[in-house]
């Protein structure tokens, strides 16, 4: 006699995290670059003729400061793919969102950074200069987009005002990258290329800066992959639990 | 090497304090991102995750 025995019931796949393979090589292609910056940055670069050992905080403050400034042109470039294209795909309402997070906490790091360097040079940790105060006024509406980001609605409703919010932070950017020509003030000016677009540093020091650049980066695009996937997930657990909600409350309807 | 060059170096509190502070809050930040991703990837089946 034969006796068939069923087949085992499937239970769906659950895999811990948001990784994969790709952003499990761009995680280790980040640390090791990382390393080197710390290398380069503290160890193998030299000091300079005039800022001396202080020119050392450079290679963390540039790549803070041009990763925030990269974050926020994806947001602002993801909140327009949203409202202007037919579809209005939350995913770029994520992507938006995801960057506009890691922008914040570079600029606080740049913010951080740049009151060190400015205790050396200037002698204080803050003055209220045109670039520090224009940037942190740009740190304070990237807090802002978050903040609108949170209040309640549908998530259509959460990516159509925090799009227009986006595209209207990004505007900032240029005031607070000209503030050092159009205004008198403390900060330098641009530390790469000089006002005829010509190259000012040169040798190691540049190099270092390449290195914490592309460091940076690497690590923004990672944390952007992990960040999104994440609200993908919130999103979807979101309206699991709305429809489990409707349902709920047909059932009490019904029963009553 | 680098531990005599940071030794000797003028201004170390504030030169290793940028250092310190950026790498800090970057790996608080990214524990935060995998942690809210490990949470949620446990509640949420495969076949939606678009990237598995």
């Amino acid at each position: 006699m034969t006796t068939t025995t069923p087949a085992p019931a499937t239970t769906p796949t659950r895999t811990r995290g948001t990784g994969t393979t790709a952003t499990r090589l761009l995680g280790i292609a980040t640390v090791v670059m990382l390393g080197w910056l710390v290398a380069f940055g503290l160890g193998f670069s030299p000091a300079d003729r005039d800022q001396d050992e202080a020119v050392r905080i450079m290679y963390v403050h540039v790549p803070t400061v041009w990763v925030a400034y990269v974050a926020l042109g994806v947001t602002a470039l993801c909140s327009a793919l949203y409202l202007f294209t037919k579809k209005h795909s939350l995913g770029f309402d994520r992507f938006a969102g995801a960057s506009a997070e890691i922008a914040v906490v570079f600029m606080a790091l740049t913010l951080v950074s740049g009151m060190l360097w400015g205790k050396i040079t200037w002698g204080v940790y803050w003055a209220w200069d045109a670039r520090l105060t224009s940037f942190a006024l740009l740190f304070i509406s990237t807090i802002g987009y978050l903040a609108v980001r949170s209040l309640g609605g549908s998530h259509q409703q959460r990516a159509k005002r925090s799009a227009i919010v986006g595209l209207l932070v990004v505007l900032e950017i240029p005031l607070v990258h000209w503030s050092v020509r159009l205004w008198n003030s403390l900060h330098q000016e641009p530390s790469v290329l000089d006002t005829d677009g010509d190259v000012s540093i040169e040798g190691l020091m540049l190099f270092s800066l390449f290195v914490g650049v592309i460091a940076f980066t690497l690590l923004y695009v990672w944390l952007l992959l992990h960040r999104t996937r994440s609200m993908a997930m919130a999103d979807l657990l979101d309206d699991v639990g709305l429809d489990q909600a409707l349902a709920d409350r047909r059932a009490e309807g019904a029963s009553s | 090497m680098i531990a005599t060059i940071i030794i000797g170096m003028d201004n170390a509190f504030e030169i290793l304090g940028s250092y310190v502070i950026t790498f800090a809050v970057i790996g608080g930040f990214t524990w935060r991102v995998l942690r809210q991703g490990r949470r949620l990837a446990d509640q949420v089946d495969d076949d939606q995750k678009y990237w598995t």
